[in-house]
């Protein structure tokens, strides 16, 4: 069965011997580029522009929000976020004024002569001043979401199971997470080129076509049917070209129309970073009450997001992270809370885990601060706690079915040889730390503490609550007279492997070999929206719809196995339609009540553990990462190299995140904006990792399959956090670990 | 436009410094070997010089050898690279070996030189405590001052100031031999393992006698001061004593030595703190 | 050769073949005159300053970043790109292993990483994963966590060897 083996992804010859096209690779005749004005204040009234007098304009095509046939907005959730800067700068890179020239020299130059006249007015920019008011920047409170969910008791929970339980201890904590940069390693880049009459086609690195049409449609004042986008091969995404796209999108439509010619606009590094979305930081506080036998008797959370200055698609991030408040735990009595802030710097957006890896650092750092006020193993609380078949979550879901809760604990500490690992760092630890007999390139040669932590942690897979039944995710698929099979799809592959797990889908499916599949690229001329590429949505998804139409297809032609040609023949001979589009069927127990947030909120959870050696240099307080086993619930593995690709490439980020990626900002302004002090890990600072995928299948998905793309990041930083304390003793609320923090954690 | 800002590429030492001495538009052109910093500051527009002049085909400053005198000859344009797989510097500098593995990673290696490093003269840069801890001359070269050799000992008068006179350039280096039964030290703490600038960058050089007292201790340290530094105080207190009974006080004179600042890699507390536990740890383990 | 204004003429080898590119900026980039001027386009650029990795070239045979290399310094030099380590049109042990193990994800990174692997497997041919890792160090890549990287040069080691034995 193709479904199940690892065939080389599709996409990959081209990738590997460099004839893969990306969007900055391409060129067309009389292609100009763009460059875009940015403000540098943070909060300012813009009141115009000056062309320096002494530079040469003549091959410069300059425009302003006044060139804007339609609304001045991004359209995405709430039309907020303008496309050009008007008269309010609200964070200290927006885009104000927009340049064309016929070399991409020429346009960098020019930007450097356009002067931008702006009033300061004062700035927003620390979370916890904005979330009591501070300015206020926006609207009267700053707040541009606010989200609860309860159960049971709901709000007073914990004071009331305190004064219940006379014998319950109270544990509170403070949680801060930073801004993380999703660092794809190919920056933004669109091309726009006017099409048809009056319309454009975009070519770009991107994420989610379909929303780049709604958005150019909206600000051309155009049908959406004048609007075409194609995606090129992207270069990775993480959540960060999901929307981003759609503002890049709409400033080189902006100069194509302009100037009658297609307008290159890619990002260089600096800008990509200091522009686009990131991870929002986020401060989580827990309350609480604990029976002395471990039970979570009422807890109380309560995060603050840092929305930036346009709420994007920040409510829909908030509502992800509160639905994973309290972790994969049995609770009775729970409130939570949460608020977007507004504040002076560039809006927070989707980046792999999208809300969850915030409160899941917070829930996981919470655990092991009970377990150690009870003095009990920090295992055996999480396996006494977790949730199980016939368990409630927060909103009072009752999971029936593909809870793989104790797989993943029992197959990852058993990778991990937990017990034995454990003991054996302390035992280390006591004689001194790792012997210099035993170096590890770069880190010297002090004795080294060693320790090892776990996580514990789950992912919603798919849109929250009726999402999917909102968005209707469709797919065409049509049997050519030769035989071919194509499948049509807005979902795009930025490197996760859709080009090839579709294909699998379908070969499977209908019982014919994977060469017999192709995918058309997503181009919305052509494509149906099959929904955007996020949420670990696709292979779940609209891999399902893939699923259906090639058993409608089947039937339609009455191929029961054999010879396919022949069936081919013999259906297109009868006349058939070798067409087929189907529509996502949500589910039929999916029930939610969007106002309360009671209800399913996803239609499964996929589920993991992951466990982390350290050893940290006791002069330095550096940590190298030594070890990670994790063990992911995937469903059903369709592809097994792309999914175990996947949970390595997330983890990564996540181990990424716990100890060295740091954005630092002044006023609101990114001060790290280059690769070069703006870090990620090179493969000396990755572990070896070993990944274990376990199965625990869900009904709904192609072949039992459950979305994961967001998985593997909610659990890593945790993790790493508790192996630093094991090793050290010094137990860290806020991300991250970074050499500097533990030092001064050590003085405290 | 960078691309446009000329070149000069003279193919001997003696067309280069012709150019230097009586450059063709009139201003002096900037020397280039790797490219590696050059390149970057170039690319962020932050400088343009009006012109450069390509020092990369000059291969009379490149190879090691080692001098009658017992030192080690490494040519301004010897990269990383060519350190790592030279038996000779393996033999005679292996801290500069150790040093060279640490710079950037493979394509930086390939192309950054140790003259290009020197003249560069960032507080950061990695070779640089290498030498000033086992000791080196640095020798330049002008069309009309004729060679000058110069300890490498004080060779920057402050932060970014190399003493490169106008018209000069790095010929080499002749890095001392270590002293009998010396062994050698190196640690870097960058910001990651590859393709890390250093937070802290710490060589040393140490021996002790048949009684077991240190009889030679020199430490050199970088991204701790505007300049790389000797630490004076922390080998004042460790030279004649056993190097466990000194190391505290080696590691407390080397927190008194370094004059630390804030930056985007780190903070002054965390540098200072640093440099005193590697060097006391160093010290402990000889 | 000597030039103080206008463009140069340079040439060199690329892939194996002759190339002569005239007009070239004084400085301008290696990693620009090959995607722009030759229009060979598989060197990516992700940062423009030596630290991403993905312009790797061998120049010589060894491992560089072409957003850092003025093109002027190739000048008589052999520059190899991704686009030179096919074999015959077919996909060369390299390639195929590092594809097979799931190496490339989203690709942007992969042909730095196939340069600097080539650099790496031609000076040892039998490297550890630490080795791998540190020769690889310089290509960053978000996508993998690179276990799938060091698995498919690991691999194409053991191809390499095996095929030089047989
Ligand atoms: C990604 C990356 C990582 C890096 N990592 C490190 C690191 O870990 N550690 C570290 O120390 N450095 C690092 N560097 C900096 C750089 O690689 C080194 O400083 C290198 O040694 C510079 O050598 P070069 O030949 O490339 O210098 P170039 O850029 O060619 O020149 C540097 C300076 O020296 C002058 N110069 C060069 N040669 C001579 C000469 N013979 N006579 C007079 N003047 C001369 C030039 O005019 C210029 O001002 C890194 C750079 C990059 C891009
Ligand atoms: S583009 Fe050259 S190293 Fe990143
Ligand atoms: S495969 Fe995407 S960056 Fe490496």
């Amino acid at each position: 069965m193709i479904v199940g083996s690892s065939p080389p992804r599709l996409d990959g010859a081209d990738k590997v011997t460099g004839d893969a096209m990306y969007v900055d690779d391409l060129q067309f005749d009389g292609m100009l580029y763009g460059a875009t004005v940015r403000s540098r204040q943070a909060h300012a009234r813009y009141l115009g522009y000056e062309l320096d007098p002494d530079y040469d304009w003549t091959d410069i095509t300059v425009v302003t929000h006044e060139a804007i046939p339609g609304g001045n907005y991004v359209a995405l959730m709430v039309d907020d976020q303008p496309a050009l800067v008007s008269d309010l700068i609200r964070h200290p890179s927006e885009p104000v004024v927009l340049l064309a020239a016929p070399t991409r020299e020429q346009a960098e130059e020019a930007r450097a002569h356009v002067k931008l006249l702006v009033e300061p007015l004062p700035i927003v920019v620390d979370l916890e001043a904005a979330r009591a008011g501070a300015g206020p920047i926006w609207g009267d409170d700053n707040i541009i979401s606010h989200l609860e969910i309860q159960k049971g008791d709901g709000p007073g929970c914990v004071d009331k199971a305190l004064a219940e339980h006379p014998d319950a201890i109270l544990v509170e904590g403070r949680y801060y997470t930073g801004a993380q940069e999703q660092m794809y390693i190919e920056p933004q880049g669109i091309i726009a080129m006017p099409w048809g009459k009056g319309g454009i086609e975009i070519l770009g690195s991107l994420q989610c076509p379909y929303y780049v049409v709604k958005a150019l449609a909206q600000l051309l004042d155009v049908p959406a049917a004048e609007i075409k986008v194609v995606q090129a091969v992207t270069g990775g995404g993480f959540g960060g070209k999901e929307d981003y796209p759609s503002i890049i999108s709409a400033h080189a439509s902006l100069l194509a129309l302009a100037t009658g010619k297609p307008v290159k606009l890619v990002y260089d590094r600096a800008e990509d970073l200091s522009s686009t979305t990131r991870r929002h930081p986020a401060i989580t506080w827990h309350r609480t009450a604990v029976a002395p036998d471990g039970t979570l008797l009422a807890m109380e959370v309560d995060c603050a997001f840092d929305g930036g200055a346009y709420t994007t698609l920040s409510p829909v991030v908030l509502s992800r992270a509160l639905i994973h408040g309290v972790g994969p735990y049995n609770c009775e009595h729970a409130m939570v809370t949460g608020d977007i802030v507004a504040t002076n710097t560039p809006p927070n957006g989707a980046f792999r885990g999208f809300g969850a890896p915030q409160v899941c650092f917070a829930s996981e750092r919470h655990i092991d601060k009970i377990a150690a006020t009870l003095g009990r193993d920090p295992v055996a609380l999480r396996r006494q706690l977790a949730l199980r078949i016939g368990d409630t979550t927060l909103t009072g879901q009752t999971l029936e079915t593909s809870v793989a809760s104790d797989e993943v604990l029992d197959v990852a500490l058993e990778a991990s040889d937990w017990d034995r690992r454990r003991a054996e760092a302390e035992a280390i630890n006591a004689r001194g730390g790792v012997p210099p007999a035993d170096p590890i390139p770069g880190m010297g040669t002090t004795g080294r503490l060693r320790g090892v932590g776990m996580s514990f942690f789950f992912h919603g897979a798919g849109f929250t609550g009726n999402g999917e039944a909102r968005i209707k995710g469709r797919v065409r698929m049509e049997v050519r007279p030769d035989g071919q099979i194509v499948i049509y799809s807005a979902s795009t592959d930025i490197g996760q492997g859709t080009r090839t797990v579709f294909p699998q889908l379908a070969a499977t499916t209908l019982g014919v070999g994977i060469e017999r599949i192709e995918m058309h690229t997503p181009d919305t001329s052509v494509v149906p929206d099959s929904g955007p590429t996020v949420a670990s949505r696709t292979l779940m998804v609209v891999g399902k719809v893939v699923e259906d139409c090639s058993n409608a297809l089947k039937a339609r032609m009455g191929f029961e196995g054999g010879d396919w040609d022949a069936a081919v023949d013999a259906f297109f001979a009868g006349g058939g339609d070798g067409s087929v589009e189907l529509e996502y069927q949500t589910p039929p127990h999916v029930e939610w009540d969007n106002e309360t947030y009671q209800g399913e909120a996803y239609p499964c959870y996929a589920w993991a553990c992951d466990v982390v050696e350290v050893e940290v240099c006791p002069d330095t307080y550096e940590t190298r990462i030594t070890g990670f086993w994790s063990a992911q619930d995937v469903g059903k593995a369709i592809h097994p190299v792309l999914v175990s690709g996947q949970l390595e490439g997330g983890s990564l980020q996540a181990l990424g995140f716990a100890v060295l990626e740091e954005m630092k900002f002044a006023d609101g302004q990114l001060t790290n904006n280059r690769m070069t002090n703006c870090i990620i890990p090179t493969a000396l600072d990755a572990p070896e990792m070993d990944m274990r995928l376990v199965e625990a299948p869900f009904a709904g998905g192609p072949f039992g399959a459950k979305g994961i793309g967001e998985l593997p990041m909610d659990g890593g930083a945790p993790a790493v956090l508790a192996a630093i304390e094991h090793a050290t003793g010094l137990s860290l609320d806020s991300l991250p670990a970074s050499p500097e923090a533990l030092m001064r954690a050590a003085a405290e | 436009m960078l691309a446009d800002i000329p070149v000069h590429r003279p193919s001997s030492l003696e067309e280069a410094l012709a150019l230097l001495a009586d450059p063709p538009d009139g201003e002096r052109p900037t020397p280039m070997a790797g490219g590696t910093d050059i390149m970057v500051v170039l690319n962020s527009r932050h400088v343009v010089p009006s012109s450069v002049l390509d020092l990369w085909k000059l291969d009379e400053l490149r190879g090691l050898s080692v001098q009658d005198d017992g030192t080690l000859w490494i040519g301004a344009l010897s990269t990383y690279r060519s350190i790592i797989a030279s038996p000779l510097a393996n033999a005679h500098c292996p801290a500069l070996v150790e040093a060279a593995r640490t710079v950037g990673a493979v394509q930086i290696q390939s192309r950054g030189t140790l003259g290009g490093n020197v003249a560069n003269a960032s507080p950061a840069g990695d070779s640089l405590p290498v030498l000033l801890a086992q000791g080196c001359d640095v020798v330049l070269q002008s069309r009309d001052g004729g060679r000058r050799t110069r300890s490498f000992d004080g060779f920057y008068a402050g932060y970014r100031q190399a003493d490169i006179q106008p018209g000069e350039l790095i010929i080499g280096f002749r890095i001392h031999a270590l002293p009998p039964g010396a062994t050698s030290w190196y640690r870097k703490v960058g910001t990651r393992l590859a393709q890390a600038i250093s937070k802290v960058v710490l060589a040393g050089v140490a021996a002790c006698g048949d009684d077991g007292t240190l009889t030679t201790l020199r430490i050199a340290a970088g991204s701790v001061a505007p300049t790389p530094i000797r630490l004076a105080a922390a080998e004042a207190a460790g030279l004649g004593g056993r190097p466990t009974d000194v190391a505290a006080a080696v590691g407390a004179g080397a927190r008194a030595d370094v004059t630390p600042i804030d930056d985007v890699r780190s903070n002054a507390l965390y540098r200072r703190e640093v440099s005193g536990r590697l060097v006391e740890s160093w010290v402990r383990s000889l | 050769m000597r030039n103080v204004n206008g463009g140069l003429t340079v040439r060199f080898t690329l892939n194996g073949e002759a190339v002569e590119i005239r007009n070239v900026p004084p400085m301008e980039r290696l990693l620009d005159t090959l995607r722009e001027r030759a229009r060979v386009t598989g060197t990516k650029e992700g940062c423009g300053e030596g630290e991403c990795g993905a312009c790797t070239v061998l120049i010589d045979g060894a491992p560089s970043v072409a957003c850092l290399v003025p093109t002027c310094q190739v000048d008589g030099e052999e520059v190899v790109t991704v686009e030179g380590l096919a074999e015959d049109g077919r996909l060369s042990a390299l390639q195929s292993e590092f594809l097979a193990a799931g190496g490339a994800q989203c690709g942007i990174c992969t042909p730095g990483f196939l340069v600097a692997a080539r650099a790496l497997l031609d000076a040892n041919a039998s490297p550890t994963r630490a080795e791998i890792r540190e020769g690889l160090a310089g290509n960053l890549c978000r996508c993998t966590g690179y276990q799938k990287i060091v698995d498919g040069v690991e691999r194409a080691a053991e191809q390499e060897r095996a095929g030089d034995a047989g």
